[in-house]
């Protein structure tokens, strides 16, 4: 197997940095620097003993030219603390597979699940809902007491039957599996096969229980083998078919592993096209069945959430030869970097298009900057959120800039935070699935002008009178991908340090 | 280009440019999709009749239900104590889910915790889990108390919590006398308003324990049940002040879920004493606001405590009515002249709007008290319930609200669908239009759909800011409640009389 791929960026002359320490603004106009080593060590004592020489290992300070954020990761979250992870199932179901847009994804098992997750994420897909699209839907099984007791099989059989009537117009069923099916023994894979060879449709098995691994990172991975597995074994004989009806061409692509949160996928897809390529398919926000289908045939993947998607990426490139590339289209100097990365990859007129469109959006991004830079300049942000935006959005900070003074992972491994090195500077603070104790203490050490992480977090730093953006979900605003995307970006990073509503929090008379 | 920077378009009017219409349109021919005029055949056969019979046909689906799991009631109770930290038995995932549908709903920040049990706890079961997490919570929240709870894995896999608890502290946790109270919650029983009485019945009989004393003390104990109105909180609070009457509310999480924003964030807010709930036992009696979520706990309260419980929902004129006479009637005060006068005044508002909303047809959907209360207060108004969905209904309550329906000439035309979902309201709505549809924000997608007028009650809603902070109960919520029905309708009609020239004859300024 050939190395993953990976854009690789030129080492620029930035000053080695490998002090542990960060400028905290005093208030008085003065700043003091901040040992952040001791400041994990003072964290850390709060915790018993067996647990803080665990929580040790995920906390570190970045050191300039390391190969690694030195932090251990992917490890079972401490019982009893405030994680912020979620499980296989919102992994599966929640990520990987709900977008997929004209197949129905019924939420096996008890009730919940399928609720919390209901219409959750923004995965925007253009469809007639109900009718050819289920996106914005919580089908579920709804187990009660005697599905426990006697199994659910019988009940997803008949459950399928009753989508085919009522939905006739699905492209396929995917079986996400909640925690009861695998403690229980159901045999999903039976259904699927039996029920796909009723209706001719592709019924997918996903044993996403939440109680698998450690995050929804194992999620992502079984959704993924899933595909292998139940959906291009059936398009490799579309194709030999002839069922499957698609021409080839020299520049065909897919999008992997954009969810299309607020439009991303959107905003991305556009510039590919622009420079010439023809996008084949999108995974999985705004995707279809067919789609997934088509990508073995692809030129090139590009893959967007390493995390979510490298798997069925080193698949295709395994069992269809197909190379995949990891991108970044956050961020002015990001997108142009991928942009020329991706046209490196094909011949000289996509790179000249490539060129082009460069050119023809800098002048857009630089008045984005130009506007909103000088309001950001200078700003310190603390992040943490899943999935690839640890590292990917840093450099759309620093094209505004912002600085970067912590950052880490709900759910990342290994691989991700050697990734991470390429866009952090030294000195910066990392943490791996922080725990809400963990957050609190760092940001009220650290002092950063802005937090970007998740709802959960949202209004703990809010109340602390701390601009604060979603990060997973652009706080309901987006697209953030793209030349378009860095615009609203921006945008939404000045309307939320600017608000005027900051200098309301103290009372006048307790100033 | 689709960005000016003067004028940044997010996705509400980014994907209506030019550009992006195209990209949709090119998009289509990798989709795989149905031929247009096919969607708007099935999209048209979906409204109809046979349809609908096919629909409430289904035996085993469940599309769009309005009901969650028991966990999320649970957490809800507990964290109406004071400095409880909610700790969640089983996988991790359910509570990230919790935890974020709450904040969601409230724009709160919700602490609670998980066992974050995985594989190897499915095999073993998860004491350790409990032993490393209560100690871990214990060490890191300081919570005075912490409320147990399970998920279904811990439910399928038999974890017994009282025994677990005293294992736990066995092994020195949490100190010996640390309260512990628990609830076995699992998702394939009832719904999360299940869950509410099972928690608040088991924090009851944890703080409760030898407190028994031979004379009352005179109080009056009020349970608000799965309740997510924090004015309705508040109302009732200030309604038993105005009314005299030594009351303890059980489970008062208004402060914690609208907590101030004053620079600091604080954990724990407001609650009901500890000291306060472990005297509720020598109360006079107990008045549960809602029937439905607090059945076990009155049960509970009724046999164990010896003391006289019932059920009083203070919604509409009526409901308030009873509710300050049965508070009359155990305190021996009268009802004051401000409550008759804010009576007087909710009166004199519904006979000025009450020709707007007689003889409507009403749509409704929600947990079994907010739709009895609804139904209550619709009744009042001369509306005319139509359709009522319970997805979280029992035989008890469907026979209590008939004979409320029954007891009305504006109830005749009801019927009552218990154990049905949104996806059968749908079919009602298409097949037996309504004037309006009241329920929580997933109604929007009937909304589109049927373009029924809609007004958001219920939990949860998240489309819509501030509406929880309202009040429904009381003669004072009874004038919010008449003030979003009346000028959704108001709103409807001018919206059918808006064309210049066409329709606009009605287009009147004073209605």
């Amino acid at each position: 197997m050939t190395p993953p791929e990976t854009i690789t960026y030129p080492e620029t002359a930035t000053e080695v940095t490998t002090e542990a320490t960060v400028d905290v603004e005093t208030g008085h106009g003065t700043s003091v620097p901040v040992d952040t080593k001791a400041l994990i060590q003072e964290v850390l004592d709060s915790y018993p003993e067996k647990s803080r020489k665990k929580r040790e290992k995920h906390l570190n300070v970045y050191e300039e030219g390391k190969s690694d954020c030195g932090v251990k990761s992917n490890i079972k979250s401490l019982p009893g603390v405030m994680t912020t992870r979620g499980c296989a199932y919102a992994g599966s179901k929640g990520v990987v597979w709900g977008p997929i847009k004209d197949m129905i994804h019924i939420s096996h098992g008890p009730v919940g699940c399928g609720y919390y997750s209901w219409s959750g994420r923004r995965n925007y897909y253009i469809g007639t809902t109900g009718i050819d699209t289920f996106g914005t839907m919580q089908f579920t099984s709804d187990f009660q007491e005697r599905d426990i007791v006697f199994g659910g099989d019988k009940k997803l059989s008949k459950l399928i039957d009753e989508l085919e009537e009522l939905f006739p117009l699905n492209r396929g069923i995917s079986i996400q599996s909640e925690c009861p099916i695998g403690l229980i023994g159901d045999d999903i894979e039976a259904v699927a096969r039996k029920k796909s060879k009723d209706t001719g449709k592709t019924v997918v098995p996903v044993r996403c229980e939440g109680f698998r691994g450690v995050s929804q990172s194992l999620g992502h991975h079984i959704a993924n083998d899933t595909i292998r597995d139940w959906v291009f074994p059936k398009a490799d004989k579309a194709q030999k078919d002839g069922t499957l009806a698609f021409e080839p061409g020299p520049y065909d692509v897919a999008i992997i592993g954009d969810y299309n949160i607020g439009g991303d996928a959107w905003s991305s897809r556009i510039l590919l096209e622009e420079i010439g390529l023809r996008v084949v398919a999108q995974w999985s926000g705004d995707g279809t069945l067919q789609e997934m289908m088509l990508t073995p045939q692809v030129k090139l993947n590009l893959i967007h959430c390493y995390r979510s998607m490298n798997y069925i990426s080193r698949h295709m490139e395994e069992a269809y030869g197909i190379p995949w590339l990891e991108y970044n289209f956050f961020g002015p100097t990001e997108i142009a970097a991928s942009l020329r990365a991706i046209a490196a990859k094909f011949d000289e007129t996509i790179q000249a298009k490539a060129e082009e469109v460069i050119a023809r959006y800098q002048a857009q991004a630089d008045a984005i900057i130009e506007k909103f830079g000088p309001r950001l300049q200078g700003k310190k942000v603390a992040l943490m959120v899943g999935g690839l935006r640890p590292r990917h959005v840093v450099p759309a900070f620093k094209d505004l800039g912002m600085e970067i003074i912590s950052t880490g992972y709900e759910f990342g491994h290994n691989d991700d935070y050697k990734r991470t090195t390429h866009y952090v500077e030294g000195g910066t603070l990392i943490y791996d699935d922080v725990t809400g104790y963990e957050f609190e203490e760092f940001v009220k050490a650290l002092k950063p002008d802005l937090v970007a992480s998740g709802i959960k977090e949202k209004y703990v730093f809010q109340k602390m009178a701390l601009p604060f953006r979603q990060m997973h979900s652009w706080d309901y605003s987006g697209p953030y991908h793209g030349y378009d995307g860095f615009a609203i970006f921006a945008r939404d990073m000045d309307l939320a340090l600017n608000s005027p509503t900051w200098d309301l929090v103290k009372a006048p008379w307790k100033k | 280009m689709a960005q000016n920077v003067e004028n940044i378009k997010d996705h509400a009017t980014l994907f209506q440019e030019q550009e992006y219409q195209e990209l949709f349109t090119n998009k289509k021919e990798f989709e795989g999709g149905h031929d247009p005029d096919e969607v708007a055949r099935i999209a048209e056969w979906t409204k109809s009749w046979e349809y609908r019979d096919k629909n409430f046909a289904r035996e085993a689906l469940t599309v769009n239900p309005a009901k969650a799991c028991q966990p999320l009631g649970a957490i809800l109770a507990a964290v109406g104590f004071e400095s409880t930290l909610p700790f969640v038995h089983g996988s991790q995932g359910c509570v990230a889910y919790f935890r974020s549908h709450f904040t969601r709903h409230f724009k709160e920040p919700f602490s609670a915790v998980s066992s974050s049990m995985t594989e190897d706890a499915a095999v073993f079961g998860g004491l350790n889990n409990m032993i490393d997490g209560l100690a871990n919570a214990y060490a890191l929240y300081k919570p005075k108390m912490i409320a147990l709870c399970t998920t279904c894995m811990a439910e399928v896999i038999g974890d017994d919590l009282g025994a677990f608890i005293s294992n736990s502290k066995e092994a020195g946790s949490v100190p010996k006398d640390f309260p512990v109270p628990y609830a076995h919650t699992p998702s394939f029983v009832g719904s999360h308003i299940t869950g509410y009485d099972n928690m608040m019945k088991g924090i009851l009989t944890n703080l409760t324990a030898g407190q028994k004393k031979e004379t009352t003390n005179g109080k009056v104990n009020l349970i608000p049940g799965f309740e997510t109105y924090i004015g309705n909180l508040r109302e009732v609070k200030r309604m038993a002040s105005l009314m005299g009457a030594n009351y303890t509310l059980l489970g008062d999480n208004s402060d914690y879920l609208d907590s101030p924003n004053d620079g600091e964030y604080r954990m724990y807010q407001g609650g009901t004493k500890l000291d306060d709930a472990a005297d509720a036992i020598n109360a006079e009696a107990t008045i549960a606001l809602q029937a439905y979520s607090t059945s076990k706990t009155r049960d509970y309260i009724t046999k164990e405590w010896g003391q006289k419980t019932s059920v009083s929902r203070p919604v509409g004129i009526r409901g308030t009515d009873e509710f300050l006479m049965a508070l009359s009637e155990l305190t021996g005060n009268p009802i004051p002249q401000e409550l008759e006068l804010e009576r007087g005044r909710a009166v004199d508002a519904i006979t000025d709007s009450q020709s707007w909303i007689h003889g409507k047809r009403i749509a409704l959907y929600g947990d079994p008290d907010l739709v009895y209360g609804l139904v209550s207060f619709l009744l009042e108004l001369g509306a005319e319930p139509v359709h009522i969905v319970v997805s979280n209904s029992n035989p008890e309550f469907e026979a209590e609200l008939k004979a409320l329906l029954d007891s009305s000439p504006y109830g005749k035309e009801a019927t009552i669908w218990g154990g049905k979902d949104l996806w059968h309201m749908r079919s009602l709505l298409f097949t037996e239009p309504v004037d309006l549809l009241i329920g929580n924000s997933y109604g929007k997608y009937l909304w589109r759909d049927t373009k029924t007028p809609f007004v958001r009650i219920g939990y949860p809603i998240f489309d819509r800011h501030h509406l929880h902070r309202y009040a429904t109960f009381g003669y004072q919520g009874t004038i919010n409640l008449l003030n979003w029905i009346v000028n959704t309708l108001l709103d409807e009609l001018d919206r059918n009389t808006i064309i210049p020239s066409k329709t606009d004859i009605s287009y009147d300024l004073i209605r």
